[in-house]
């Protein structure tokens, strides 16, 4: 198979402004992906399938990944004027002092397709898509035009994650029933608080079966 | 009135039957349970391998399996029930004609298992219909299921016809249906039935 570097450039020669990136997997097995833009995303899709020379004509898996918003705090040295009391004589001295920044990096949704290809015998391609943010922008379009089997593994990228597909012929619930509200698969999933008979817990369960039991003697005592 | 059962062996013995419409009944219910052909997940497969001719629940009279709960006497739960299966199992249930017994096969339908603090997967059937036998094992093997059996046919075979205890079909007074939860917007609602699964207290 050619490298990702490779893939990417003829990805660029055959669909102009295609907005492909690259994201390194700095780890052992460095495997390395593309970032799709939604814009060529059905392009560059048709493009990696019908190529003859990556022929990427199977498409075996679609998971979901959720970003969490994530407060990143950095030291920053900053240089600000100080009043200081020196010989008895009042004084404004420039001083140098370290501080700790936080921002908010915002977080966003992830949907990551493993492509093979069947009749050149390579893979797996790794290719990513982003939505814009994890609460109202969270469409990216549909690849299951480009690729079938994508049908069913989107509904539950949709179902647990929330990931809406533009274009996608049926996106409906998979798993959880129609009324379900929640995507159990994010990070900031809060199950059903039903862990009134916990024979044997421990650790966060037994926390959790404690907290739920404290609620329920707070119930019937008011 | 019981016989005294020594008195009885030597009538026995003696060309002379001496039986009480009890027994006579609870025998005819114990000799031939038919179970609901119905399976849920891995559990199932064990399950048919006890109805297979290696292990022969036949020998035990529940050879026939229904495929219709309108036919059925026992269900047997046999896997994991998630939270979207959970209203159509207890409906099923509410099909059935009395007499009608349940088995909860396998580690997750007593308990829901390795699964249990899942998102989708039901702590245990027992919270919405009553359960007679309950079997552990993940899953149990075919003589446990077999196991289970036989004690549901000691449990009919010990229920008296008449009293506060007996069967719930000769009881007119007795709830037959069982309110089927309504998939909610978070989990199920109710969560549990409280008629027949009251929370047991845990004491730490």
């Amino acid at each position: 198979m050619k490298t990702i570097e490779e893939i990417k450039a003829a990805i660029e020669a055959a669909v102009p402004g295609a907005g492909v990136s690259v994201v390194p997997n700095p780890g052992p097995a460095a495997q390395h992906s593309l970032l799709l833009a939604h814009d060529h995303a059905i392009a560059v899709a048709t493009f990696l399938r019908d190529a003859p020379e990556l022929a990427f004509d199977f498409l075996s898996n679609v998971t979901g990944v959720d970003w969490p918003d994530k407060e990143v705090s950095e030291k920053v040295k900053v240089t600000r004027p100080v009043a200081r009391t020196v010989d008895g004589v009042e004084q404004t001295v420039e001083e140098t002092v370290e501080e700790t920044r936080k921002h908010v990096e915002p977080g966003h949704l992830e949907a990551v397709y493993h492509l093979y290809s069947v009749a050149l015998r390579h893979g797996p391609l790794v290719i990513r898509m982003r939505t814009a943010n994890r609460t109202d922008q969270v469409e990216m379009p549909s690849l299951t035009p480009v690729w079938r089997s994508a049908e069913f593994q989107e509904r539950e990228a949709f179902d647990l994650y929330g990931i809406v597909f533009t274009g996608h012929p049926d996106l409906r619930r998979i798993l959880m029933w129609e009324g379900f509200k929640d995507h159990p698969m994010r990070k900031d999933y809060v199950e059903p608080d039903d862990f009134e008979y916990e024979p044997t817990a421990h650790d966060e369960v037994l926390r959790r079966a404690q907290a739920h039991q404290s609620r329920d003697q707070g119930s019937n005592a008011g | 009135m019981a016989v005294d059962n020594e008195l009885k062996i030597e009538l026995g013995k003696q060309g002379v039957f001496v039986t009480t419409i009890e027994e006579l009944y609870n025998w005819g219910r114990r000799s031939s349970v038919w179970p609901m052909q119905f399976g849920l997940a891995c559990c199932a497969i064990e399950m048919i391998a006890t109805t297979m001719a290696r292990y022969d629940l036949a020998r035990f009279g529940a050879e026939v399996f229904r495929p219709s709960p309108r036919q059925a006497d026992l269900m047997i739960i046999s896997g994991t029930v998630t939270k979207k299966m959970a209203p159509q199992v207890v409906r099923l249930y509410n099909q059935m004609a009395e007499p009608r017994y349940v088995i909860a096969m396998g580690a997750c339908a007593i308990s829901g298992g390795p699964f249990k603090q899942g998102y989708n997967v039901l702590k245990g059937i027992d919270r919405y219909i009553p359960v007679d036998v309950h079997i552990p094992g993940c899953p149990p093997r075919p003589e446990a299921l077999m196991q289970a059996f036989m004690t549901l046919q000691k449990k009919i075979d010990e229920q008296s016809l008449t009293g506060a205890d007996r069967p719930r079909h000769l009881d007119a007074e007795a709830q037959g249906e069982f309110p089927v939860p309504e998939p909610g917007e978070h989990d199920l609602e109710p969560a549990s039935n409280p008629g027949v699964w009251p929370a047991p207290v845990v004491i730490r």
